[in-house]
């Protein structure tokens, strides 16, 4: 039963992985990149992580897992939050149909949304 | 179990296109990081299918690894030294 | 002095969560890894002692788990669905929200849930005041904005760690 629990776990984590990775290459600009790829690899890695403590149960390869899918809950966000502050300060262009940019607006810059040709 | 570490091998691949492609400097940091958080989980279904304890050790530092890359990175782009 | 000695405890507990084995060597080794990063970094343990053991506290953080797992599976069938779309399904902008809660922690945990959670990434917190990239923009309000983004996380948090 576990077992059953532990591979349909790992099968989700996969799947959600691939597709966040599909969602990196497909997507127009870098934040809308960011948000596919932070989201889906972030739940597919805890998936993983938890199906291998799940088949492996208090050894120490499960109780490591685990606090591998902590520690990846709480980094991958913050440095996904960290970079696109960073190239918003830094000026990479946002996709040409973004409706609108209030962070560059409250800063008092130039707009960075592309210009449509 | 092969079958799966070979599409996460795919999904790898996937961010390898947007590192090397991306029009950007965070657009190749943030596929840097993605790759590397996907090695991470690669290592721990090793550890899982060859009975290798050891390896997930080499996984947790893998993510950890990235994460300080990315944020001196992140700090670099907003033109803040990096002690602060 | 209180800081010091909970992050003694943390330290020492995650030193043994890391190496598992339970040989004299190993606890050794851990104590005097464990008393070194309490003295040196100890001060910037960013959570209250006393809030670490009070039992209302996690028992919210319980509750909380299951509507953060739900929120997250939402958000990645939601992120599939646009991928595999053959048009690009996508209208997405950056808004400002404004939340009520005070601790540094909870604003950090705020900004993580929403990374994570259906077509939202926060991009900056300015004391107060949020930036959030959406994918597809709902309401352009401040208010209507920050309803429908932060309603379910705020509510649970303000509980945990405020």
């Amino acid at each position: 039963m576990i077992e059953v629990l532990g591979w349909m776990s790992i099968c989700v984590g996969v799947g959600f992985t691939a597709l966040g990775c599909l969602g990196l290459v497909r997507f127009p600009d870098l934040y809308n990149r960011m948000q596919a790829a932070t989201k889906c690899v972030t739940l597919g890695t805890c998936g993983v992580m938890l199906g291998v403590f799940l088949m492996s149960g208090f050894t120490a390869l499960g109780v490591k897992a685990l606090l591998c899918a902590l520690f990846v809950l709480i980094t991958v966000p913050v440095a996904a939050h960290a970079l696109a502050r960073g190239s918003l300060i830094f000026g990479v262009k946002l996709w040409k149909h973004t409706v609108k940019d209030e962070f560059t607006d409250d800063r008092g810059g130039e707009s960075i949304i592309e210009e449509e040709k | 179990m092969t079958i799966l570490i070979v599409i996460l091998s795919f999904g790898a691949f996937f961010c390898l296109y947007r590192a090397l492609q991306g029009p950007s400097i965070p657009d190749r940091a943030i596929a840097l990081d993605i790759m590397a958080v996907i090695f991470s989980s690669i290592t721990a279904l090793m550890a899982l299918r060859y009975k290798l304890a050891y390896l997930i050790d080499l996984s947790i530092a893998i993510a950890v690894i990235s994460f300080v890359g990315t944020l001196a990175l992140a700090k670099y782009l907003e033109g803040r030294s990096l002690d602060d | 002095m209180t800081r010091r000695i909970a992050y003694l405890v943390l330290g020492f507990v995650v030193w043994m969560l890391l190496v598992y084995t339970f040989q004299y060597q190993e606890v050794l080794v851990g104590v005097g890894v464990a008393l070194l990063t309490a003295v040196f970094f100890g001060r910037h343990l960013p959570v209250q002692p006393s809030r670490l053991l009070h039992p209302v506290r996690w028992f919210w953080l319980l509750v909380y788990i299951p509507v953060f797992v739900y929120m997250c599976l939402k958000a990645n069938i939601d992120v599939a669905l646009r991928v595999l779309s053959p048009g690009l399904q996508i209208r997405p902008g950056i808004v400002k929200i404004r939340t009520n809660l005070k601790s540094d922690v909870a604003r950090v945990f705020l900004a993580n849930s929403i990374t994570l959670t259906p077509g939202t990434m926060t991009v900056e917190i300015k004391d107060d005041v949020l930036y959030i990239h959406w994918i597809e923009v709902g309401a352009s309000d401040i208010t209507a904005a920050s309803k429908a983004i932060i309603g379910p996380f705020e509510y649970f948090l303000a509980r945990i760690f405020d």
